[in-house]
């Protein structure tokens, strides 16, 4: 997965976001709940990779970077 | 005979003074301090000269919040709980629909308010509810009170763009309290945790039975529901053993897969509601909670809560449906087809609901109450009003209630009552969209907007943003060149919904 298609998922979800600079999705209320069940699940069916439970925590969810990162140290893993 | 709300609690004051009655894990009130804090703020609100009529109380989610609105009905007026996380456009049609001369806020809502267009008074609550108590004008309000005053109006979705205000009075309340305890078991040592907003009638549930019990009430902080592990950390650090969520909120934290990682350790009931359970969710649950009873609740904010359950006892297969049973005690429902005459079995009518439950109606509204409590059909001796509830359902072999689906455009999302029609009517208010249709996938659960015009997608979801409830934003926006029809000229929704669901 690349960060553009990453960014993609993001605006799908909402195109008034500017998700290359947002860094508080979580702490400022930008994502809700089922913005994030539809994250977790678009990358898993997308990009093979499935975010256990105990890693959707604000700090992997603030930003794209972060997200990104997460979907990175993820897939090594696997 | 119990006549008024705050009885609950007036006699468990007595019985459990420095017992915590709400929390949101961080700040607590005990029973004293709600008892104190309400009749100080029903002293000031009456010293200003409020009575028998709607106090708005705009407040964050806080136990304060709570106490607030039993410090309404103690001035003898009617709370109407607002959410500083509500839209301002929806806000300021509540206060248009209302024209409430006194709002209760917490400071931050105070300057919020500040921003709109209404002449009232503000009273602070840390302010009101730090003054004296005047027993005696408490005593001549309550003396004066009767069963049928009204406790709350709460505000649900209309399908002309207004919000309708549903006023229930004590009585209706205080049935639904005694009968929804009684099935699901509540107790003194019940620790609830709340998941629904409180500027909804479905916060009830927990709100009063813990009065009534003298249990305690933990406000789960929102945000937790967008975090799973989290959220079971924490209903364990609280030793929280009884919910009643919405579906979405539970199959969150099921299909985020948060039970692999942390279990629910005191969780004994589960009720939940609002919505179909999908069954691998359920199963999961389930599996995790081997020995908690789980209960489906179906009802309209109209009959006050729920009005009628399901306890599940047995399995169910992925394609079947969880009934929602039967009504509660004291509560009819009558199954009404086309030709309002009752529906044999297996066929399929209009649930409408009689008893006490049903809510006094739309505050402010006579047209759209006259729509909906309507007289009962089968009785024409006396004057009765029934609900009807737009809900179709069939009874099933075992003689159970089964919910089918809706009769209008009205759908349910996320655990609230949408009207699409509303969110068309929002889109349709931009100068750069000349039409909008909007659909609702069932299975993905997401709605769609299909809108045609200049407007960039973006443009719309900010303005849809800025007028509605989070929960009825679009979850996906999409311009066409113009929108399909059917052979009579309207607007194909079927071929719409087709076209979201194959996305």
């Amino acid at each position: 997965m690349t960060f553009d298609e990453l960014l993609e998922i993001l605006s799908d979800l909402h195109p008034e976001v500017d998700f290359a600079t947002e860094t508080g999705l979580i702490d400022n209320k930008v994502l809700d709940s089922f913005d994030i069940v539809s994250i977790v699940t678009e990358i898993s069916a997308n990009f093979d990779v499935s975010i256990p439970a105990g890693e959707i925590v604000p700090e992997n969810f603030n930003s794209a970077q972060a997200l990104f990162e997460l979907v990175e140290r993820l897939s090594d893993e696997d | 005979m119990m006549t008024n709300l705050l009885s609950y609690l007036e006699e468990t004051v007595v019985r459990l003074p420095d017992k915590v009655a709400y929390s949101d894990g961080t700040d607590s009130l005990t029973f004293r301090e709600v008892y104190g804090q309400s009749r100080a703020l029903g002293t000031a609100l009456s010293r200003a000269g409020y009575y028998r009529e709607p106090v708005v109380v705009f407040m964050g989610r806080h136990p304060k919040m709570v106490t607030a609105f039993l410090g309404v009905l103690y001035a003898g007026c009617h709370y109407v709980p607002l959410d500083e996380e509500m839209p301002r456009h929806r806000i300021q049609l509540i206060f248009r629909s209302l024209k409430p001369r006194c709002a209760v806020c917490d400071g931050k809502t105070a300057e919020l308010l500040k921003e709109f267009d209404w002449e009232g008074r503000v009273l602070l609550y840390d302010e009101a509810a730090a003054g004296e108590i005047d027993e005696a004008a408490l005593a001549a309000i309550r003396d004066r009170a009767l069963d049928i005053d009204p406790a709350y109006i709460v505000f649900t979705s209309g399908s002309t763009g207004v919000p309708k205000g549903v006023a229930a009075c004590h009585r209706s309340v205080i049935d639904y309290i005694e009968n929804l305890s009684e099935v699901l078991g509540f107790a003194e040592d019940t620790v609830f945790g709340n998941q629904t907003p409180l500027y909804f009638d479905a916060c009830l549930k927990e709100v009063y039975p813990t009065l009534k019990f003298g249990a305690t009430a933990y406000l789960v902080p929102k945000q937790l529901f967008m975090l799973p592990v989290k959220l079971v950390e924490y209903l364990n650090e609280h030793h929280i053993n009884t919910i009643c969520w919405v579906v979405s909120a539970m199959t969150i934290v099921s299909g985020l897969g948060a039970f692999q990682q942390v279990r629910p350790e005191y969780l004994r009931l589960v009720a939940f509601g609002s919505e179909v359970f999908p069954i691998k969710q359920f199963r999961l649950w389930r599996e995790v909670l081997p020995n908690a009873r789980f209960v489906n609740l179906y009802g309209p904010t109209e009959a006050t809560g729920m009005s009628c359950y399901y306890e599940v006892k047995r399995d169910f297969a992925l394609d079947e449906a969880i009934p929602i049973g039967r009504p509660f005690r004291n509560t009819e429902i009558l199954l009404l087809d086309e030709n309002d005459r009752p529906a044999g079995p297996g066929e399929t009518g209009e649930i409408c609901i009689r008893g006490t439950g049903v809510t006094l109606g739309y505050y402010n509204d006579p047209e759209r109450t006259a729509e909906s409590f309507v007289q009962n059909p089968l009785n024409k001796a006396y004057p009765e009003i029934i609900y009807r509830t737009g809900d179709l359902a069939r009874y099933n072999e075992e003689g159970e209630l089964v919910f089918l689906s809706r009769k209008d455009y009205q759908i349910k999302h996320m655990g609230h009552r949408i009207e699409l029609g509303e969110i068309e009517l929002i889109a349709n208010m931009m100068p750069a969209v000349s039409q909008a249709c909007c659909v609702f996938d069932d299975v993905k659960k997401k709605i769609t907007l299909f809108y045609v015009g200049e407007a960039e997608a973006a443009e719309v979801v900010a303005y849809t943003k800025e007028k509605l409830p989070r929960y009825m934003v679009p979850n996906s926006v999409r311009r066409l060149e113009r929108l399909p029809q059917t052979p009579n000229g309207k607007i194909d929704r079927k071929g719409l919904k087709e076209q979201a669901c194959a996305r």
